[in-house]
């Protein structure tokens, strides 16, 4: 059993790794595209919405020539911080934030946005520092947000396949998530654990989903 | 005393202008910014509390300088201690209405001021619920009892009454004003509300296109320095009707609705939804007390 169970457990420790620290990431970075007036801000818009059109495997297929040993971004890893990237859970980590990062930025940039410009203004004249209000004033204000972000963010890195076999392979306890593991059983005709992996998945992901509609709706909206 | 002179390039709707505006306020007074709307009044009280910046301008509050674009000072809004009220009231949604007020304070400030405020605003009751569970009326107490509890050395309102019915606007009024009383505070209020200025300010500054074009009392510059026995209302024309030879015009003054007679010529220069100034020259009114 504990076998069977390798990949799904490899599926939410990656799921949980990733949403941790894109959420450190992504928050404070929605909260700057969301007040930035630079002008290149539609090309960085566009940037971080790459991953919503791009095909998986084209994302994939650049970052493992990126993260290869042989191209001067995967030495430069391995010479200053020892990271191999490629075939590695820490490429899968590394790939995944990329890779769900618009469906974090997205609805958190949103609420940002939708907040009234008064609140922002009205805690200054409060004499409140930058950090005080953004953790008193703004983050508490789009509570929703944030937890349909890190959710989305989360479900969709559980749901990922196309990047993880670009960079990732199919390595046991590595790089073997729950995704791989069922085409490969597939591909074995050993459809009895593909069910098993898949059922899973699909319970999972809807009892998440599910969640995250209850909780919000009883939340009531901060900024309605 | 506060002296500010103020030039910014505003974009209103019918194009740019610039907001080039000098003020003088004593200590102590309460002083309204009156005029139509997009004239630049809330600009100008956003660029006192240090929400805007202007392309150039002076303010000093008491001798220290807050805002000299000429040597490039221009202290933070947290700097300025100034109370806000926002025409959207801008309470936070997150926190109670004692919260709001617990957030306001500075941080060396006893936190007595709290309770002492809402007993005076009489919000004791609603101080752990939500801004969003309150009316307008309470709301616009609590971002008023709010933007007191951080000690501010004046007060900018930004027509801080306009979304609220008549009645309440009244109760309200006479708040702030015993507020800025009880405080002694420097106050500053932006209204397009002509009774609302007579009520509070004690100077009014009229505002047009970006400028001040007059000062002075409320009665000096409403009624052209002469109070006459002339009786005088605006309202607008709901409706013009014939009647023979005549012409009857309904107007709606204020929440009420007049029926006056008016001959052909007067009628000519007319239509609905005209704004008019309604004048009895002859006859003085009777006056009877009404009981409340």
């Amino acid at each position: 059993m504990s076998h069977e169970l390798g990949p799904l457990l490899l599926t939410f420790r990656l799921a949980s790794v990733t949403t941790v620290i894109l959420f450190c990431i992504g928050v404070p970075f929605a909260w700057w595209l969301a007040n930035t007036r630079i002008r290149c801000k539609p090309a960085i818009e566009a940037m971080v919405s790459m991953p919503l059109v791009l095909p998986p495997s084209v994302l994939g297929f650049y970052l493992l020539l990126a993260f290869s040993p042989e191209h001067w971004f995967g030495q430069w890893l391995d010479r200053v911080a020892g990271l191999r990237l490629a075939f590695s859970f820490e490429g899968l980590v590394v790939a995944s934030i990329i890779f769900s990062f618009p469906f974090l930025v997205h609805p958190v940039q949103a609420a940002f946005q939708s907040l009234p410009r008064s609140l922002h203004d009205a805690a200054r004249v409060l004499g409140k520092s930058r950090w005080q209000i953004f953790f008193h004033v703004l983050l508490p204000n789009i509570k929703p947000a944030l937890l349909s972000g890190t959710v989305l963010a989360f479900a969709h890195t559980v749901g990922e396949f196309g990047v993880v076999l670009m960079i990732g392979g199919n390595l046991p306890g590595q790089t073997r998530v729950a995704s791989i593991a069922i085409y490969d059983e597939v591909e074995s005709l050993n459809y009895a654990a593909a069910n098993f992996y898949a059922g899973v998945l699909f319970v999972l992901s809807f009892l998440i989903l599910l969640l995250v509609y209850v909780v919000n709706r009883r939340v009531p909206n901060g900024h309605g | 005393m506060i002296c500010a002179s103020i030039d910014k390039c505003l974009h209103g709707a019918d194009g740019e202008f610039r907001l080039g505006a000098e003020l003088e306020v004593a200590e102590g007074e309460f002083v309204a910014l009156y005029g139509p709307s997009g004239v630049g009044k809330t600009t100008l009280l956003r660029c006192l509390a240090g929400l805007e910046q202007p392309e150039r301008g002076l303010i000093t509050v008491n001798g220290e300088s807050w805002l000299d674009t000429a040597q490039g000072i221009n202290l933070a809004p947290q700097l300025r201690r100034v109370g806000y009220m926002f025409q959207d009231y801008a309470l936070f949604p997150n926190m109670t209405v004692r919260g709001n007020l617990e957030f306001a304070l500075r941080p060396d400030a006893n936190k007595k001021r709290v309770s002492e405020l809402l007993d005076l605003m009489e919000l004791g009751a609603l101080q752990q619920r939500k801004p969003e569970t309150l009316s307008g009326g309470q709301k616009q107490r609590v971002a008023l009892a709010r933007a007191l509890a951080s000690e501010p050395r004046m007060l900018l309102l930004d027509e801080p009454l306009s979304a609220l019915d008549a009645e309440i606007r009244v109760r309200l009024q006479d708040e702030i004003l015993r507020l800025q009383k009880h405080f002694g505070i420097t106050a500053i209020i932006v209204s397009h509300d002509v009774g609302e200025v007579y009520k509070l300010a004690q100077r009014v500054m009229v505002m047009e296109a970006g400028t001040i074009v007059r000062q002075g009392t409320p009665t000096a510059v409403f009624c052209g320095g002469q109070t006459s026995g002339k009786f005088a209302f605006t309202g607008h024309i709901l409706e013009i009707e014939a009647m023979d030879v005549l012409f009857s015009l309904t107007v709606l003054v204020g929440s009420q609705i007049v029926r006056v007679v008016a001959s052909r010529d007067e009628v000519q220069q007319l239509q609905q939804g005209d704004r008019v100034m309604l004048v009895s020259k002859a006859f003085n009114p009777m006056v009877l007390k009404l009981a409340d």
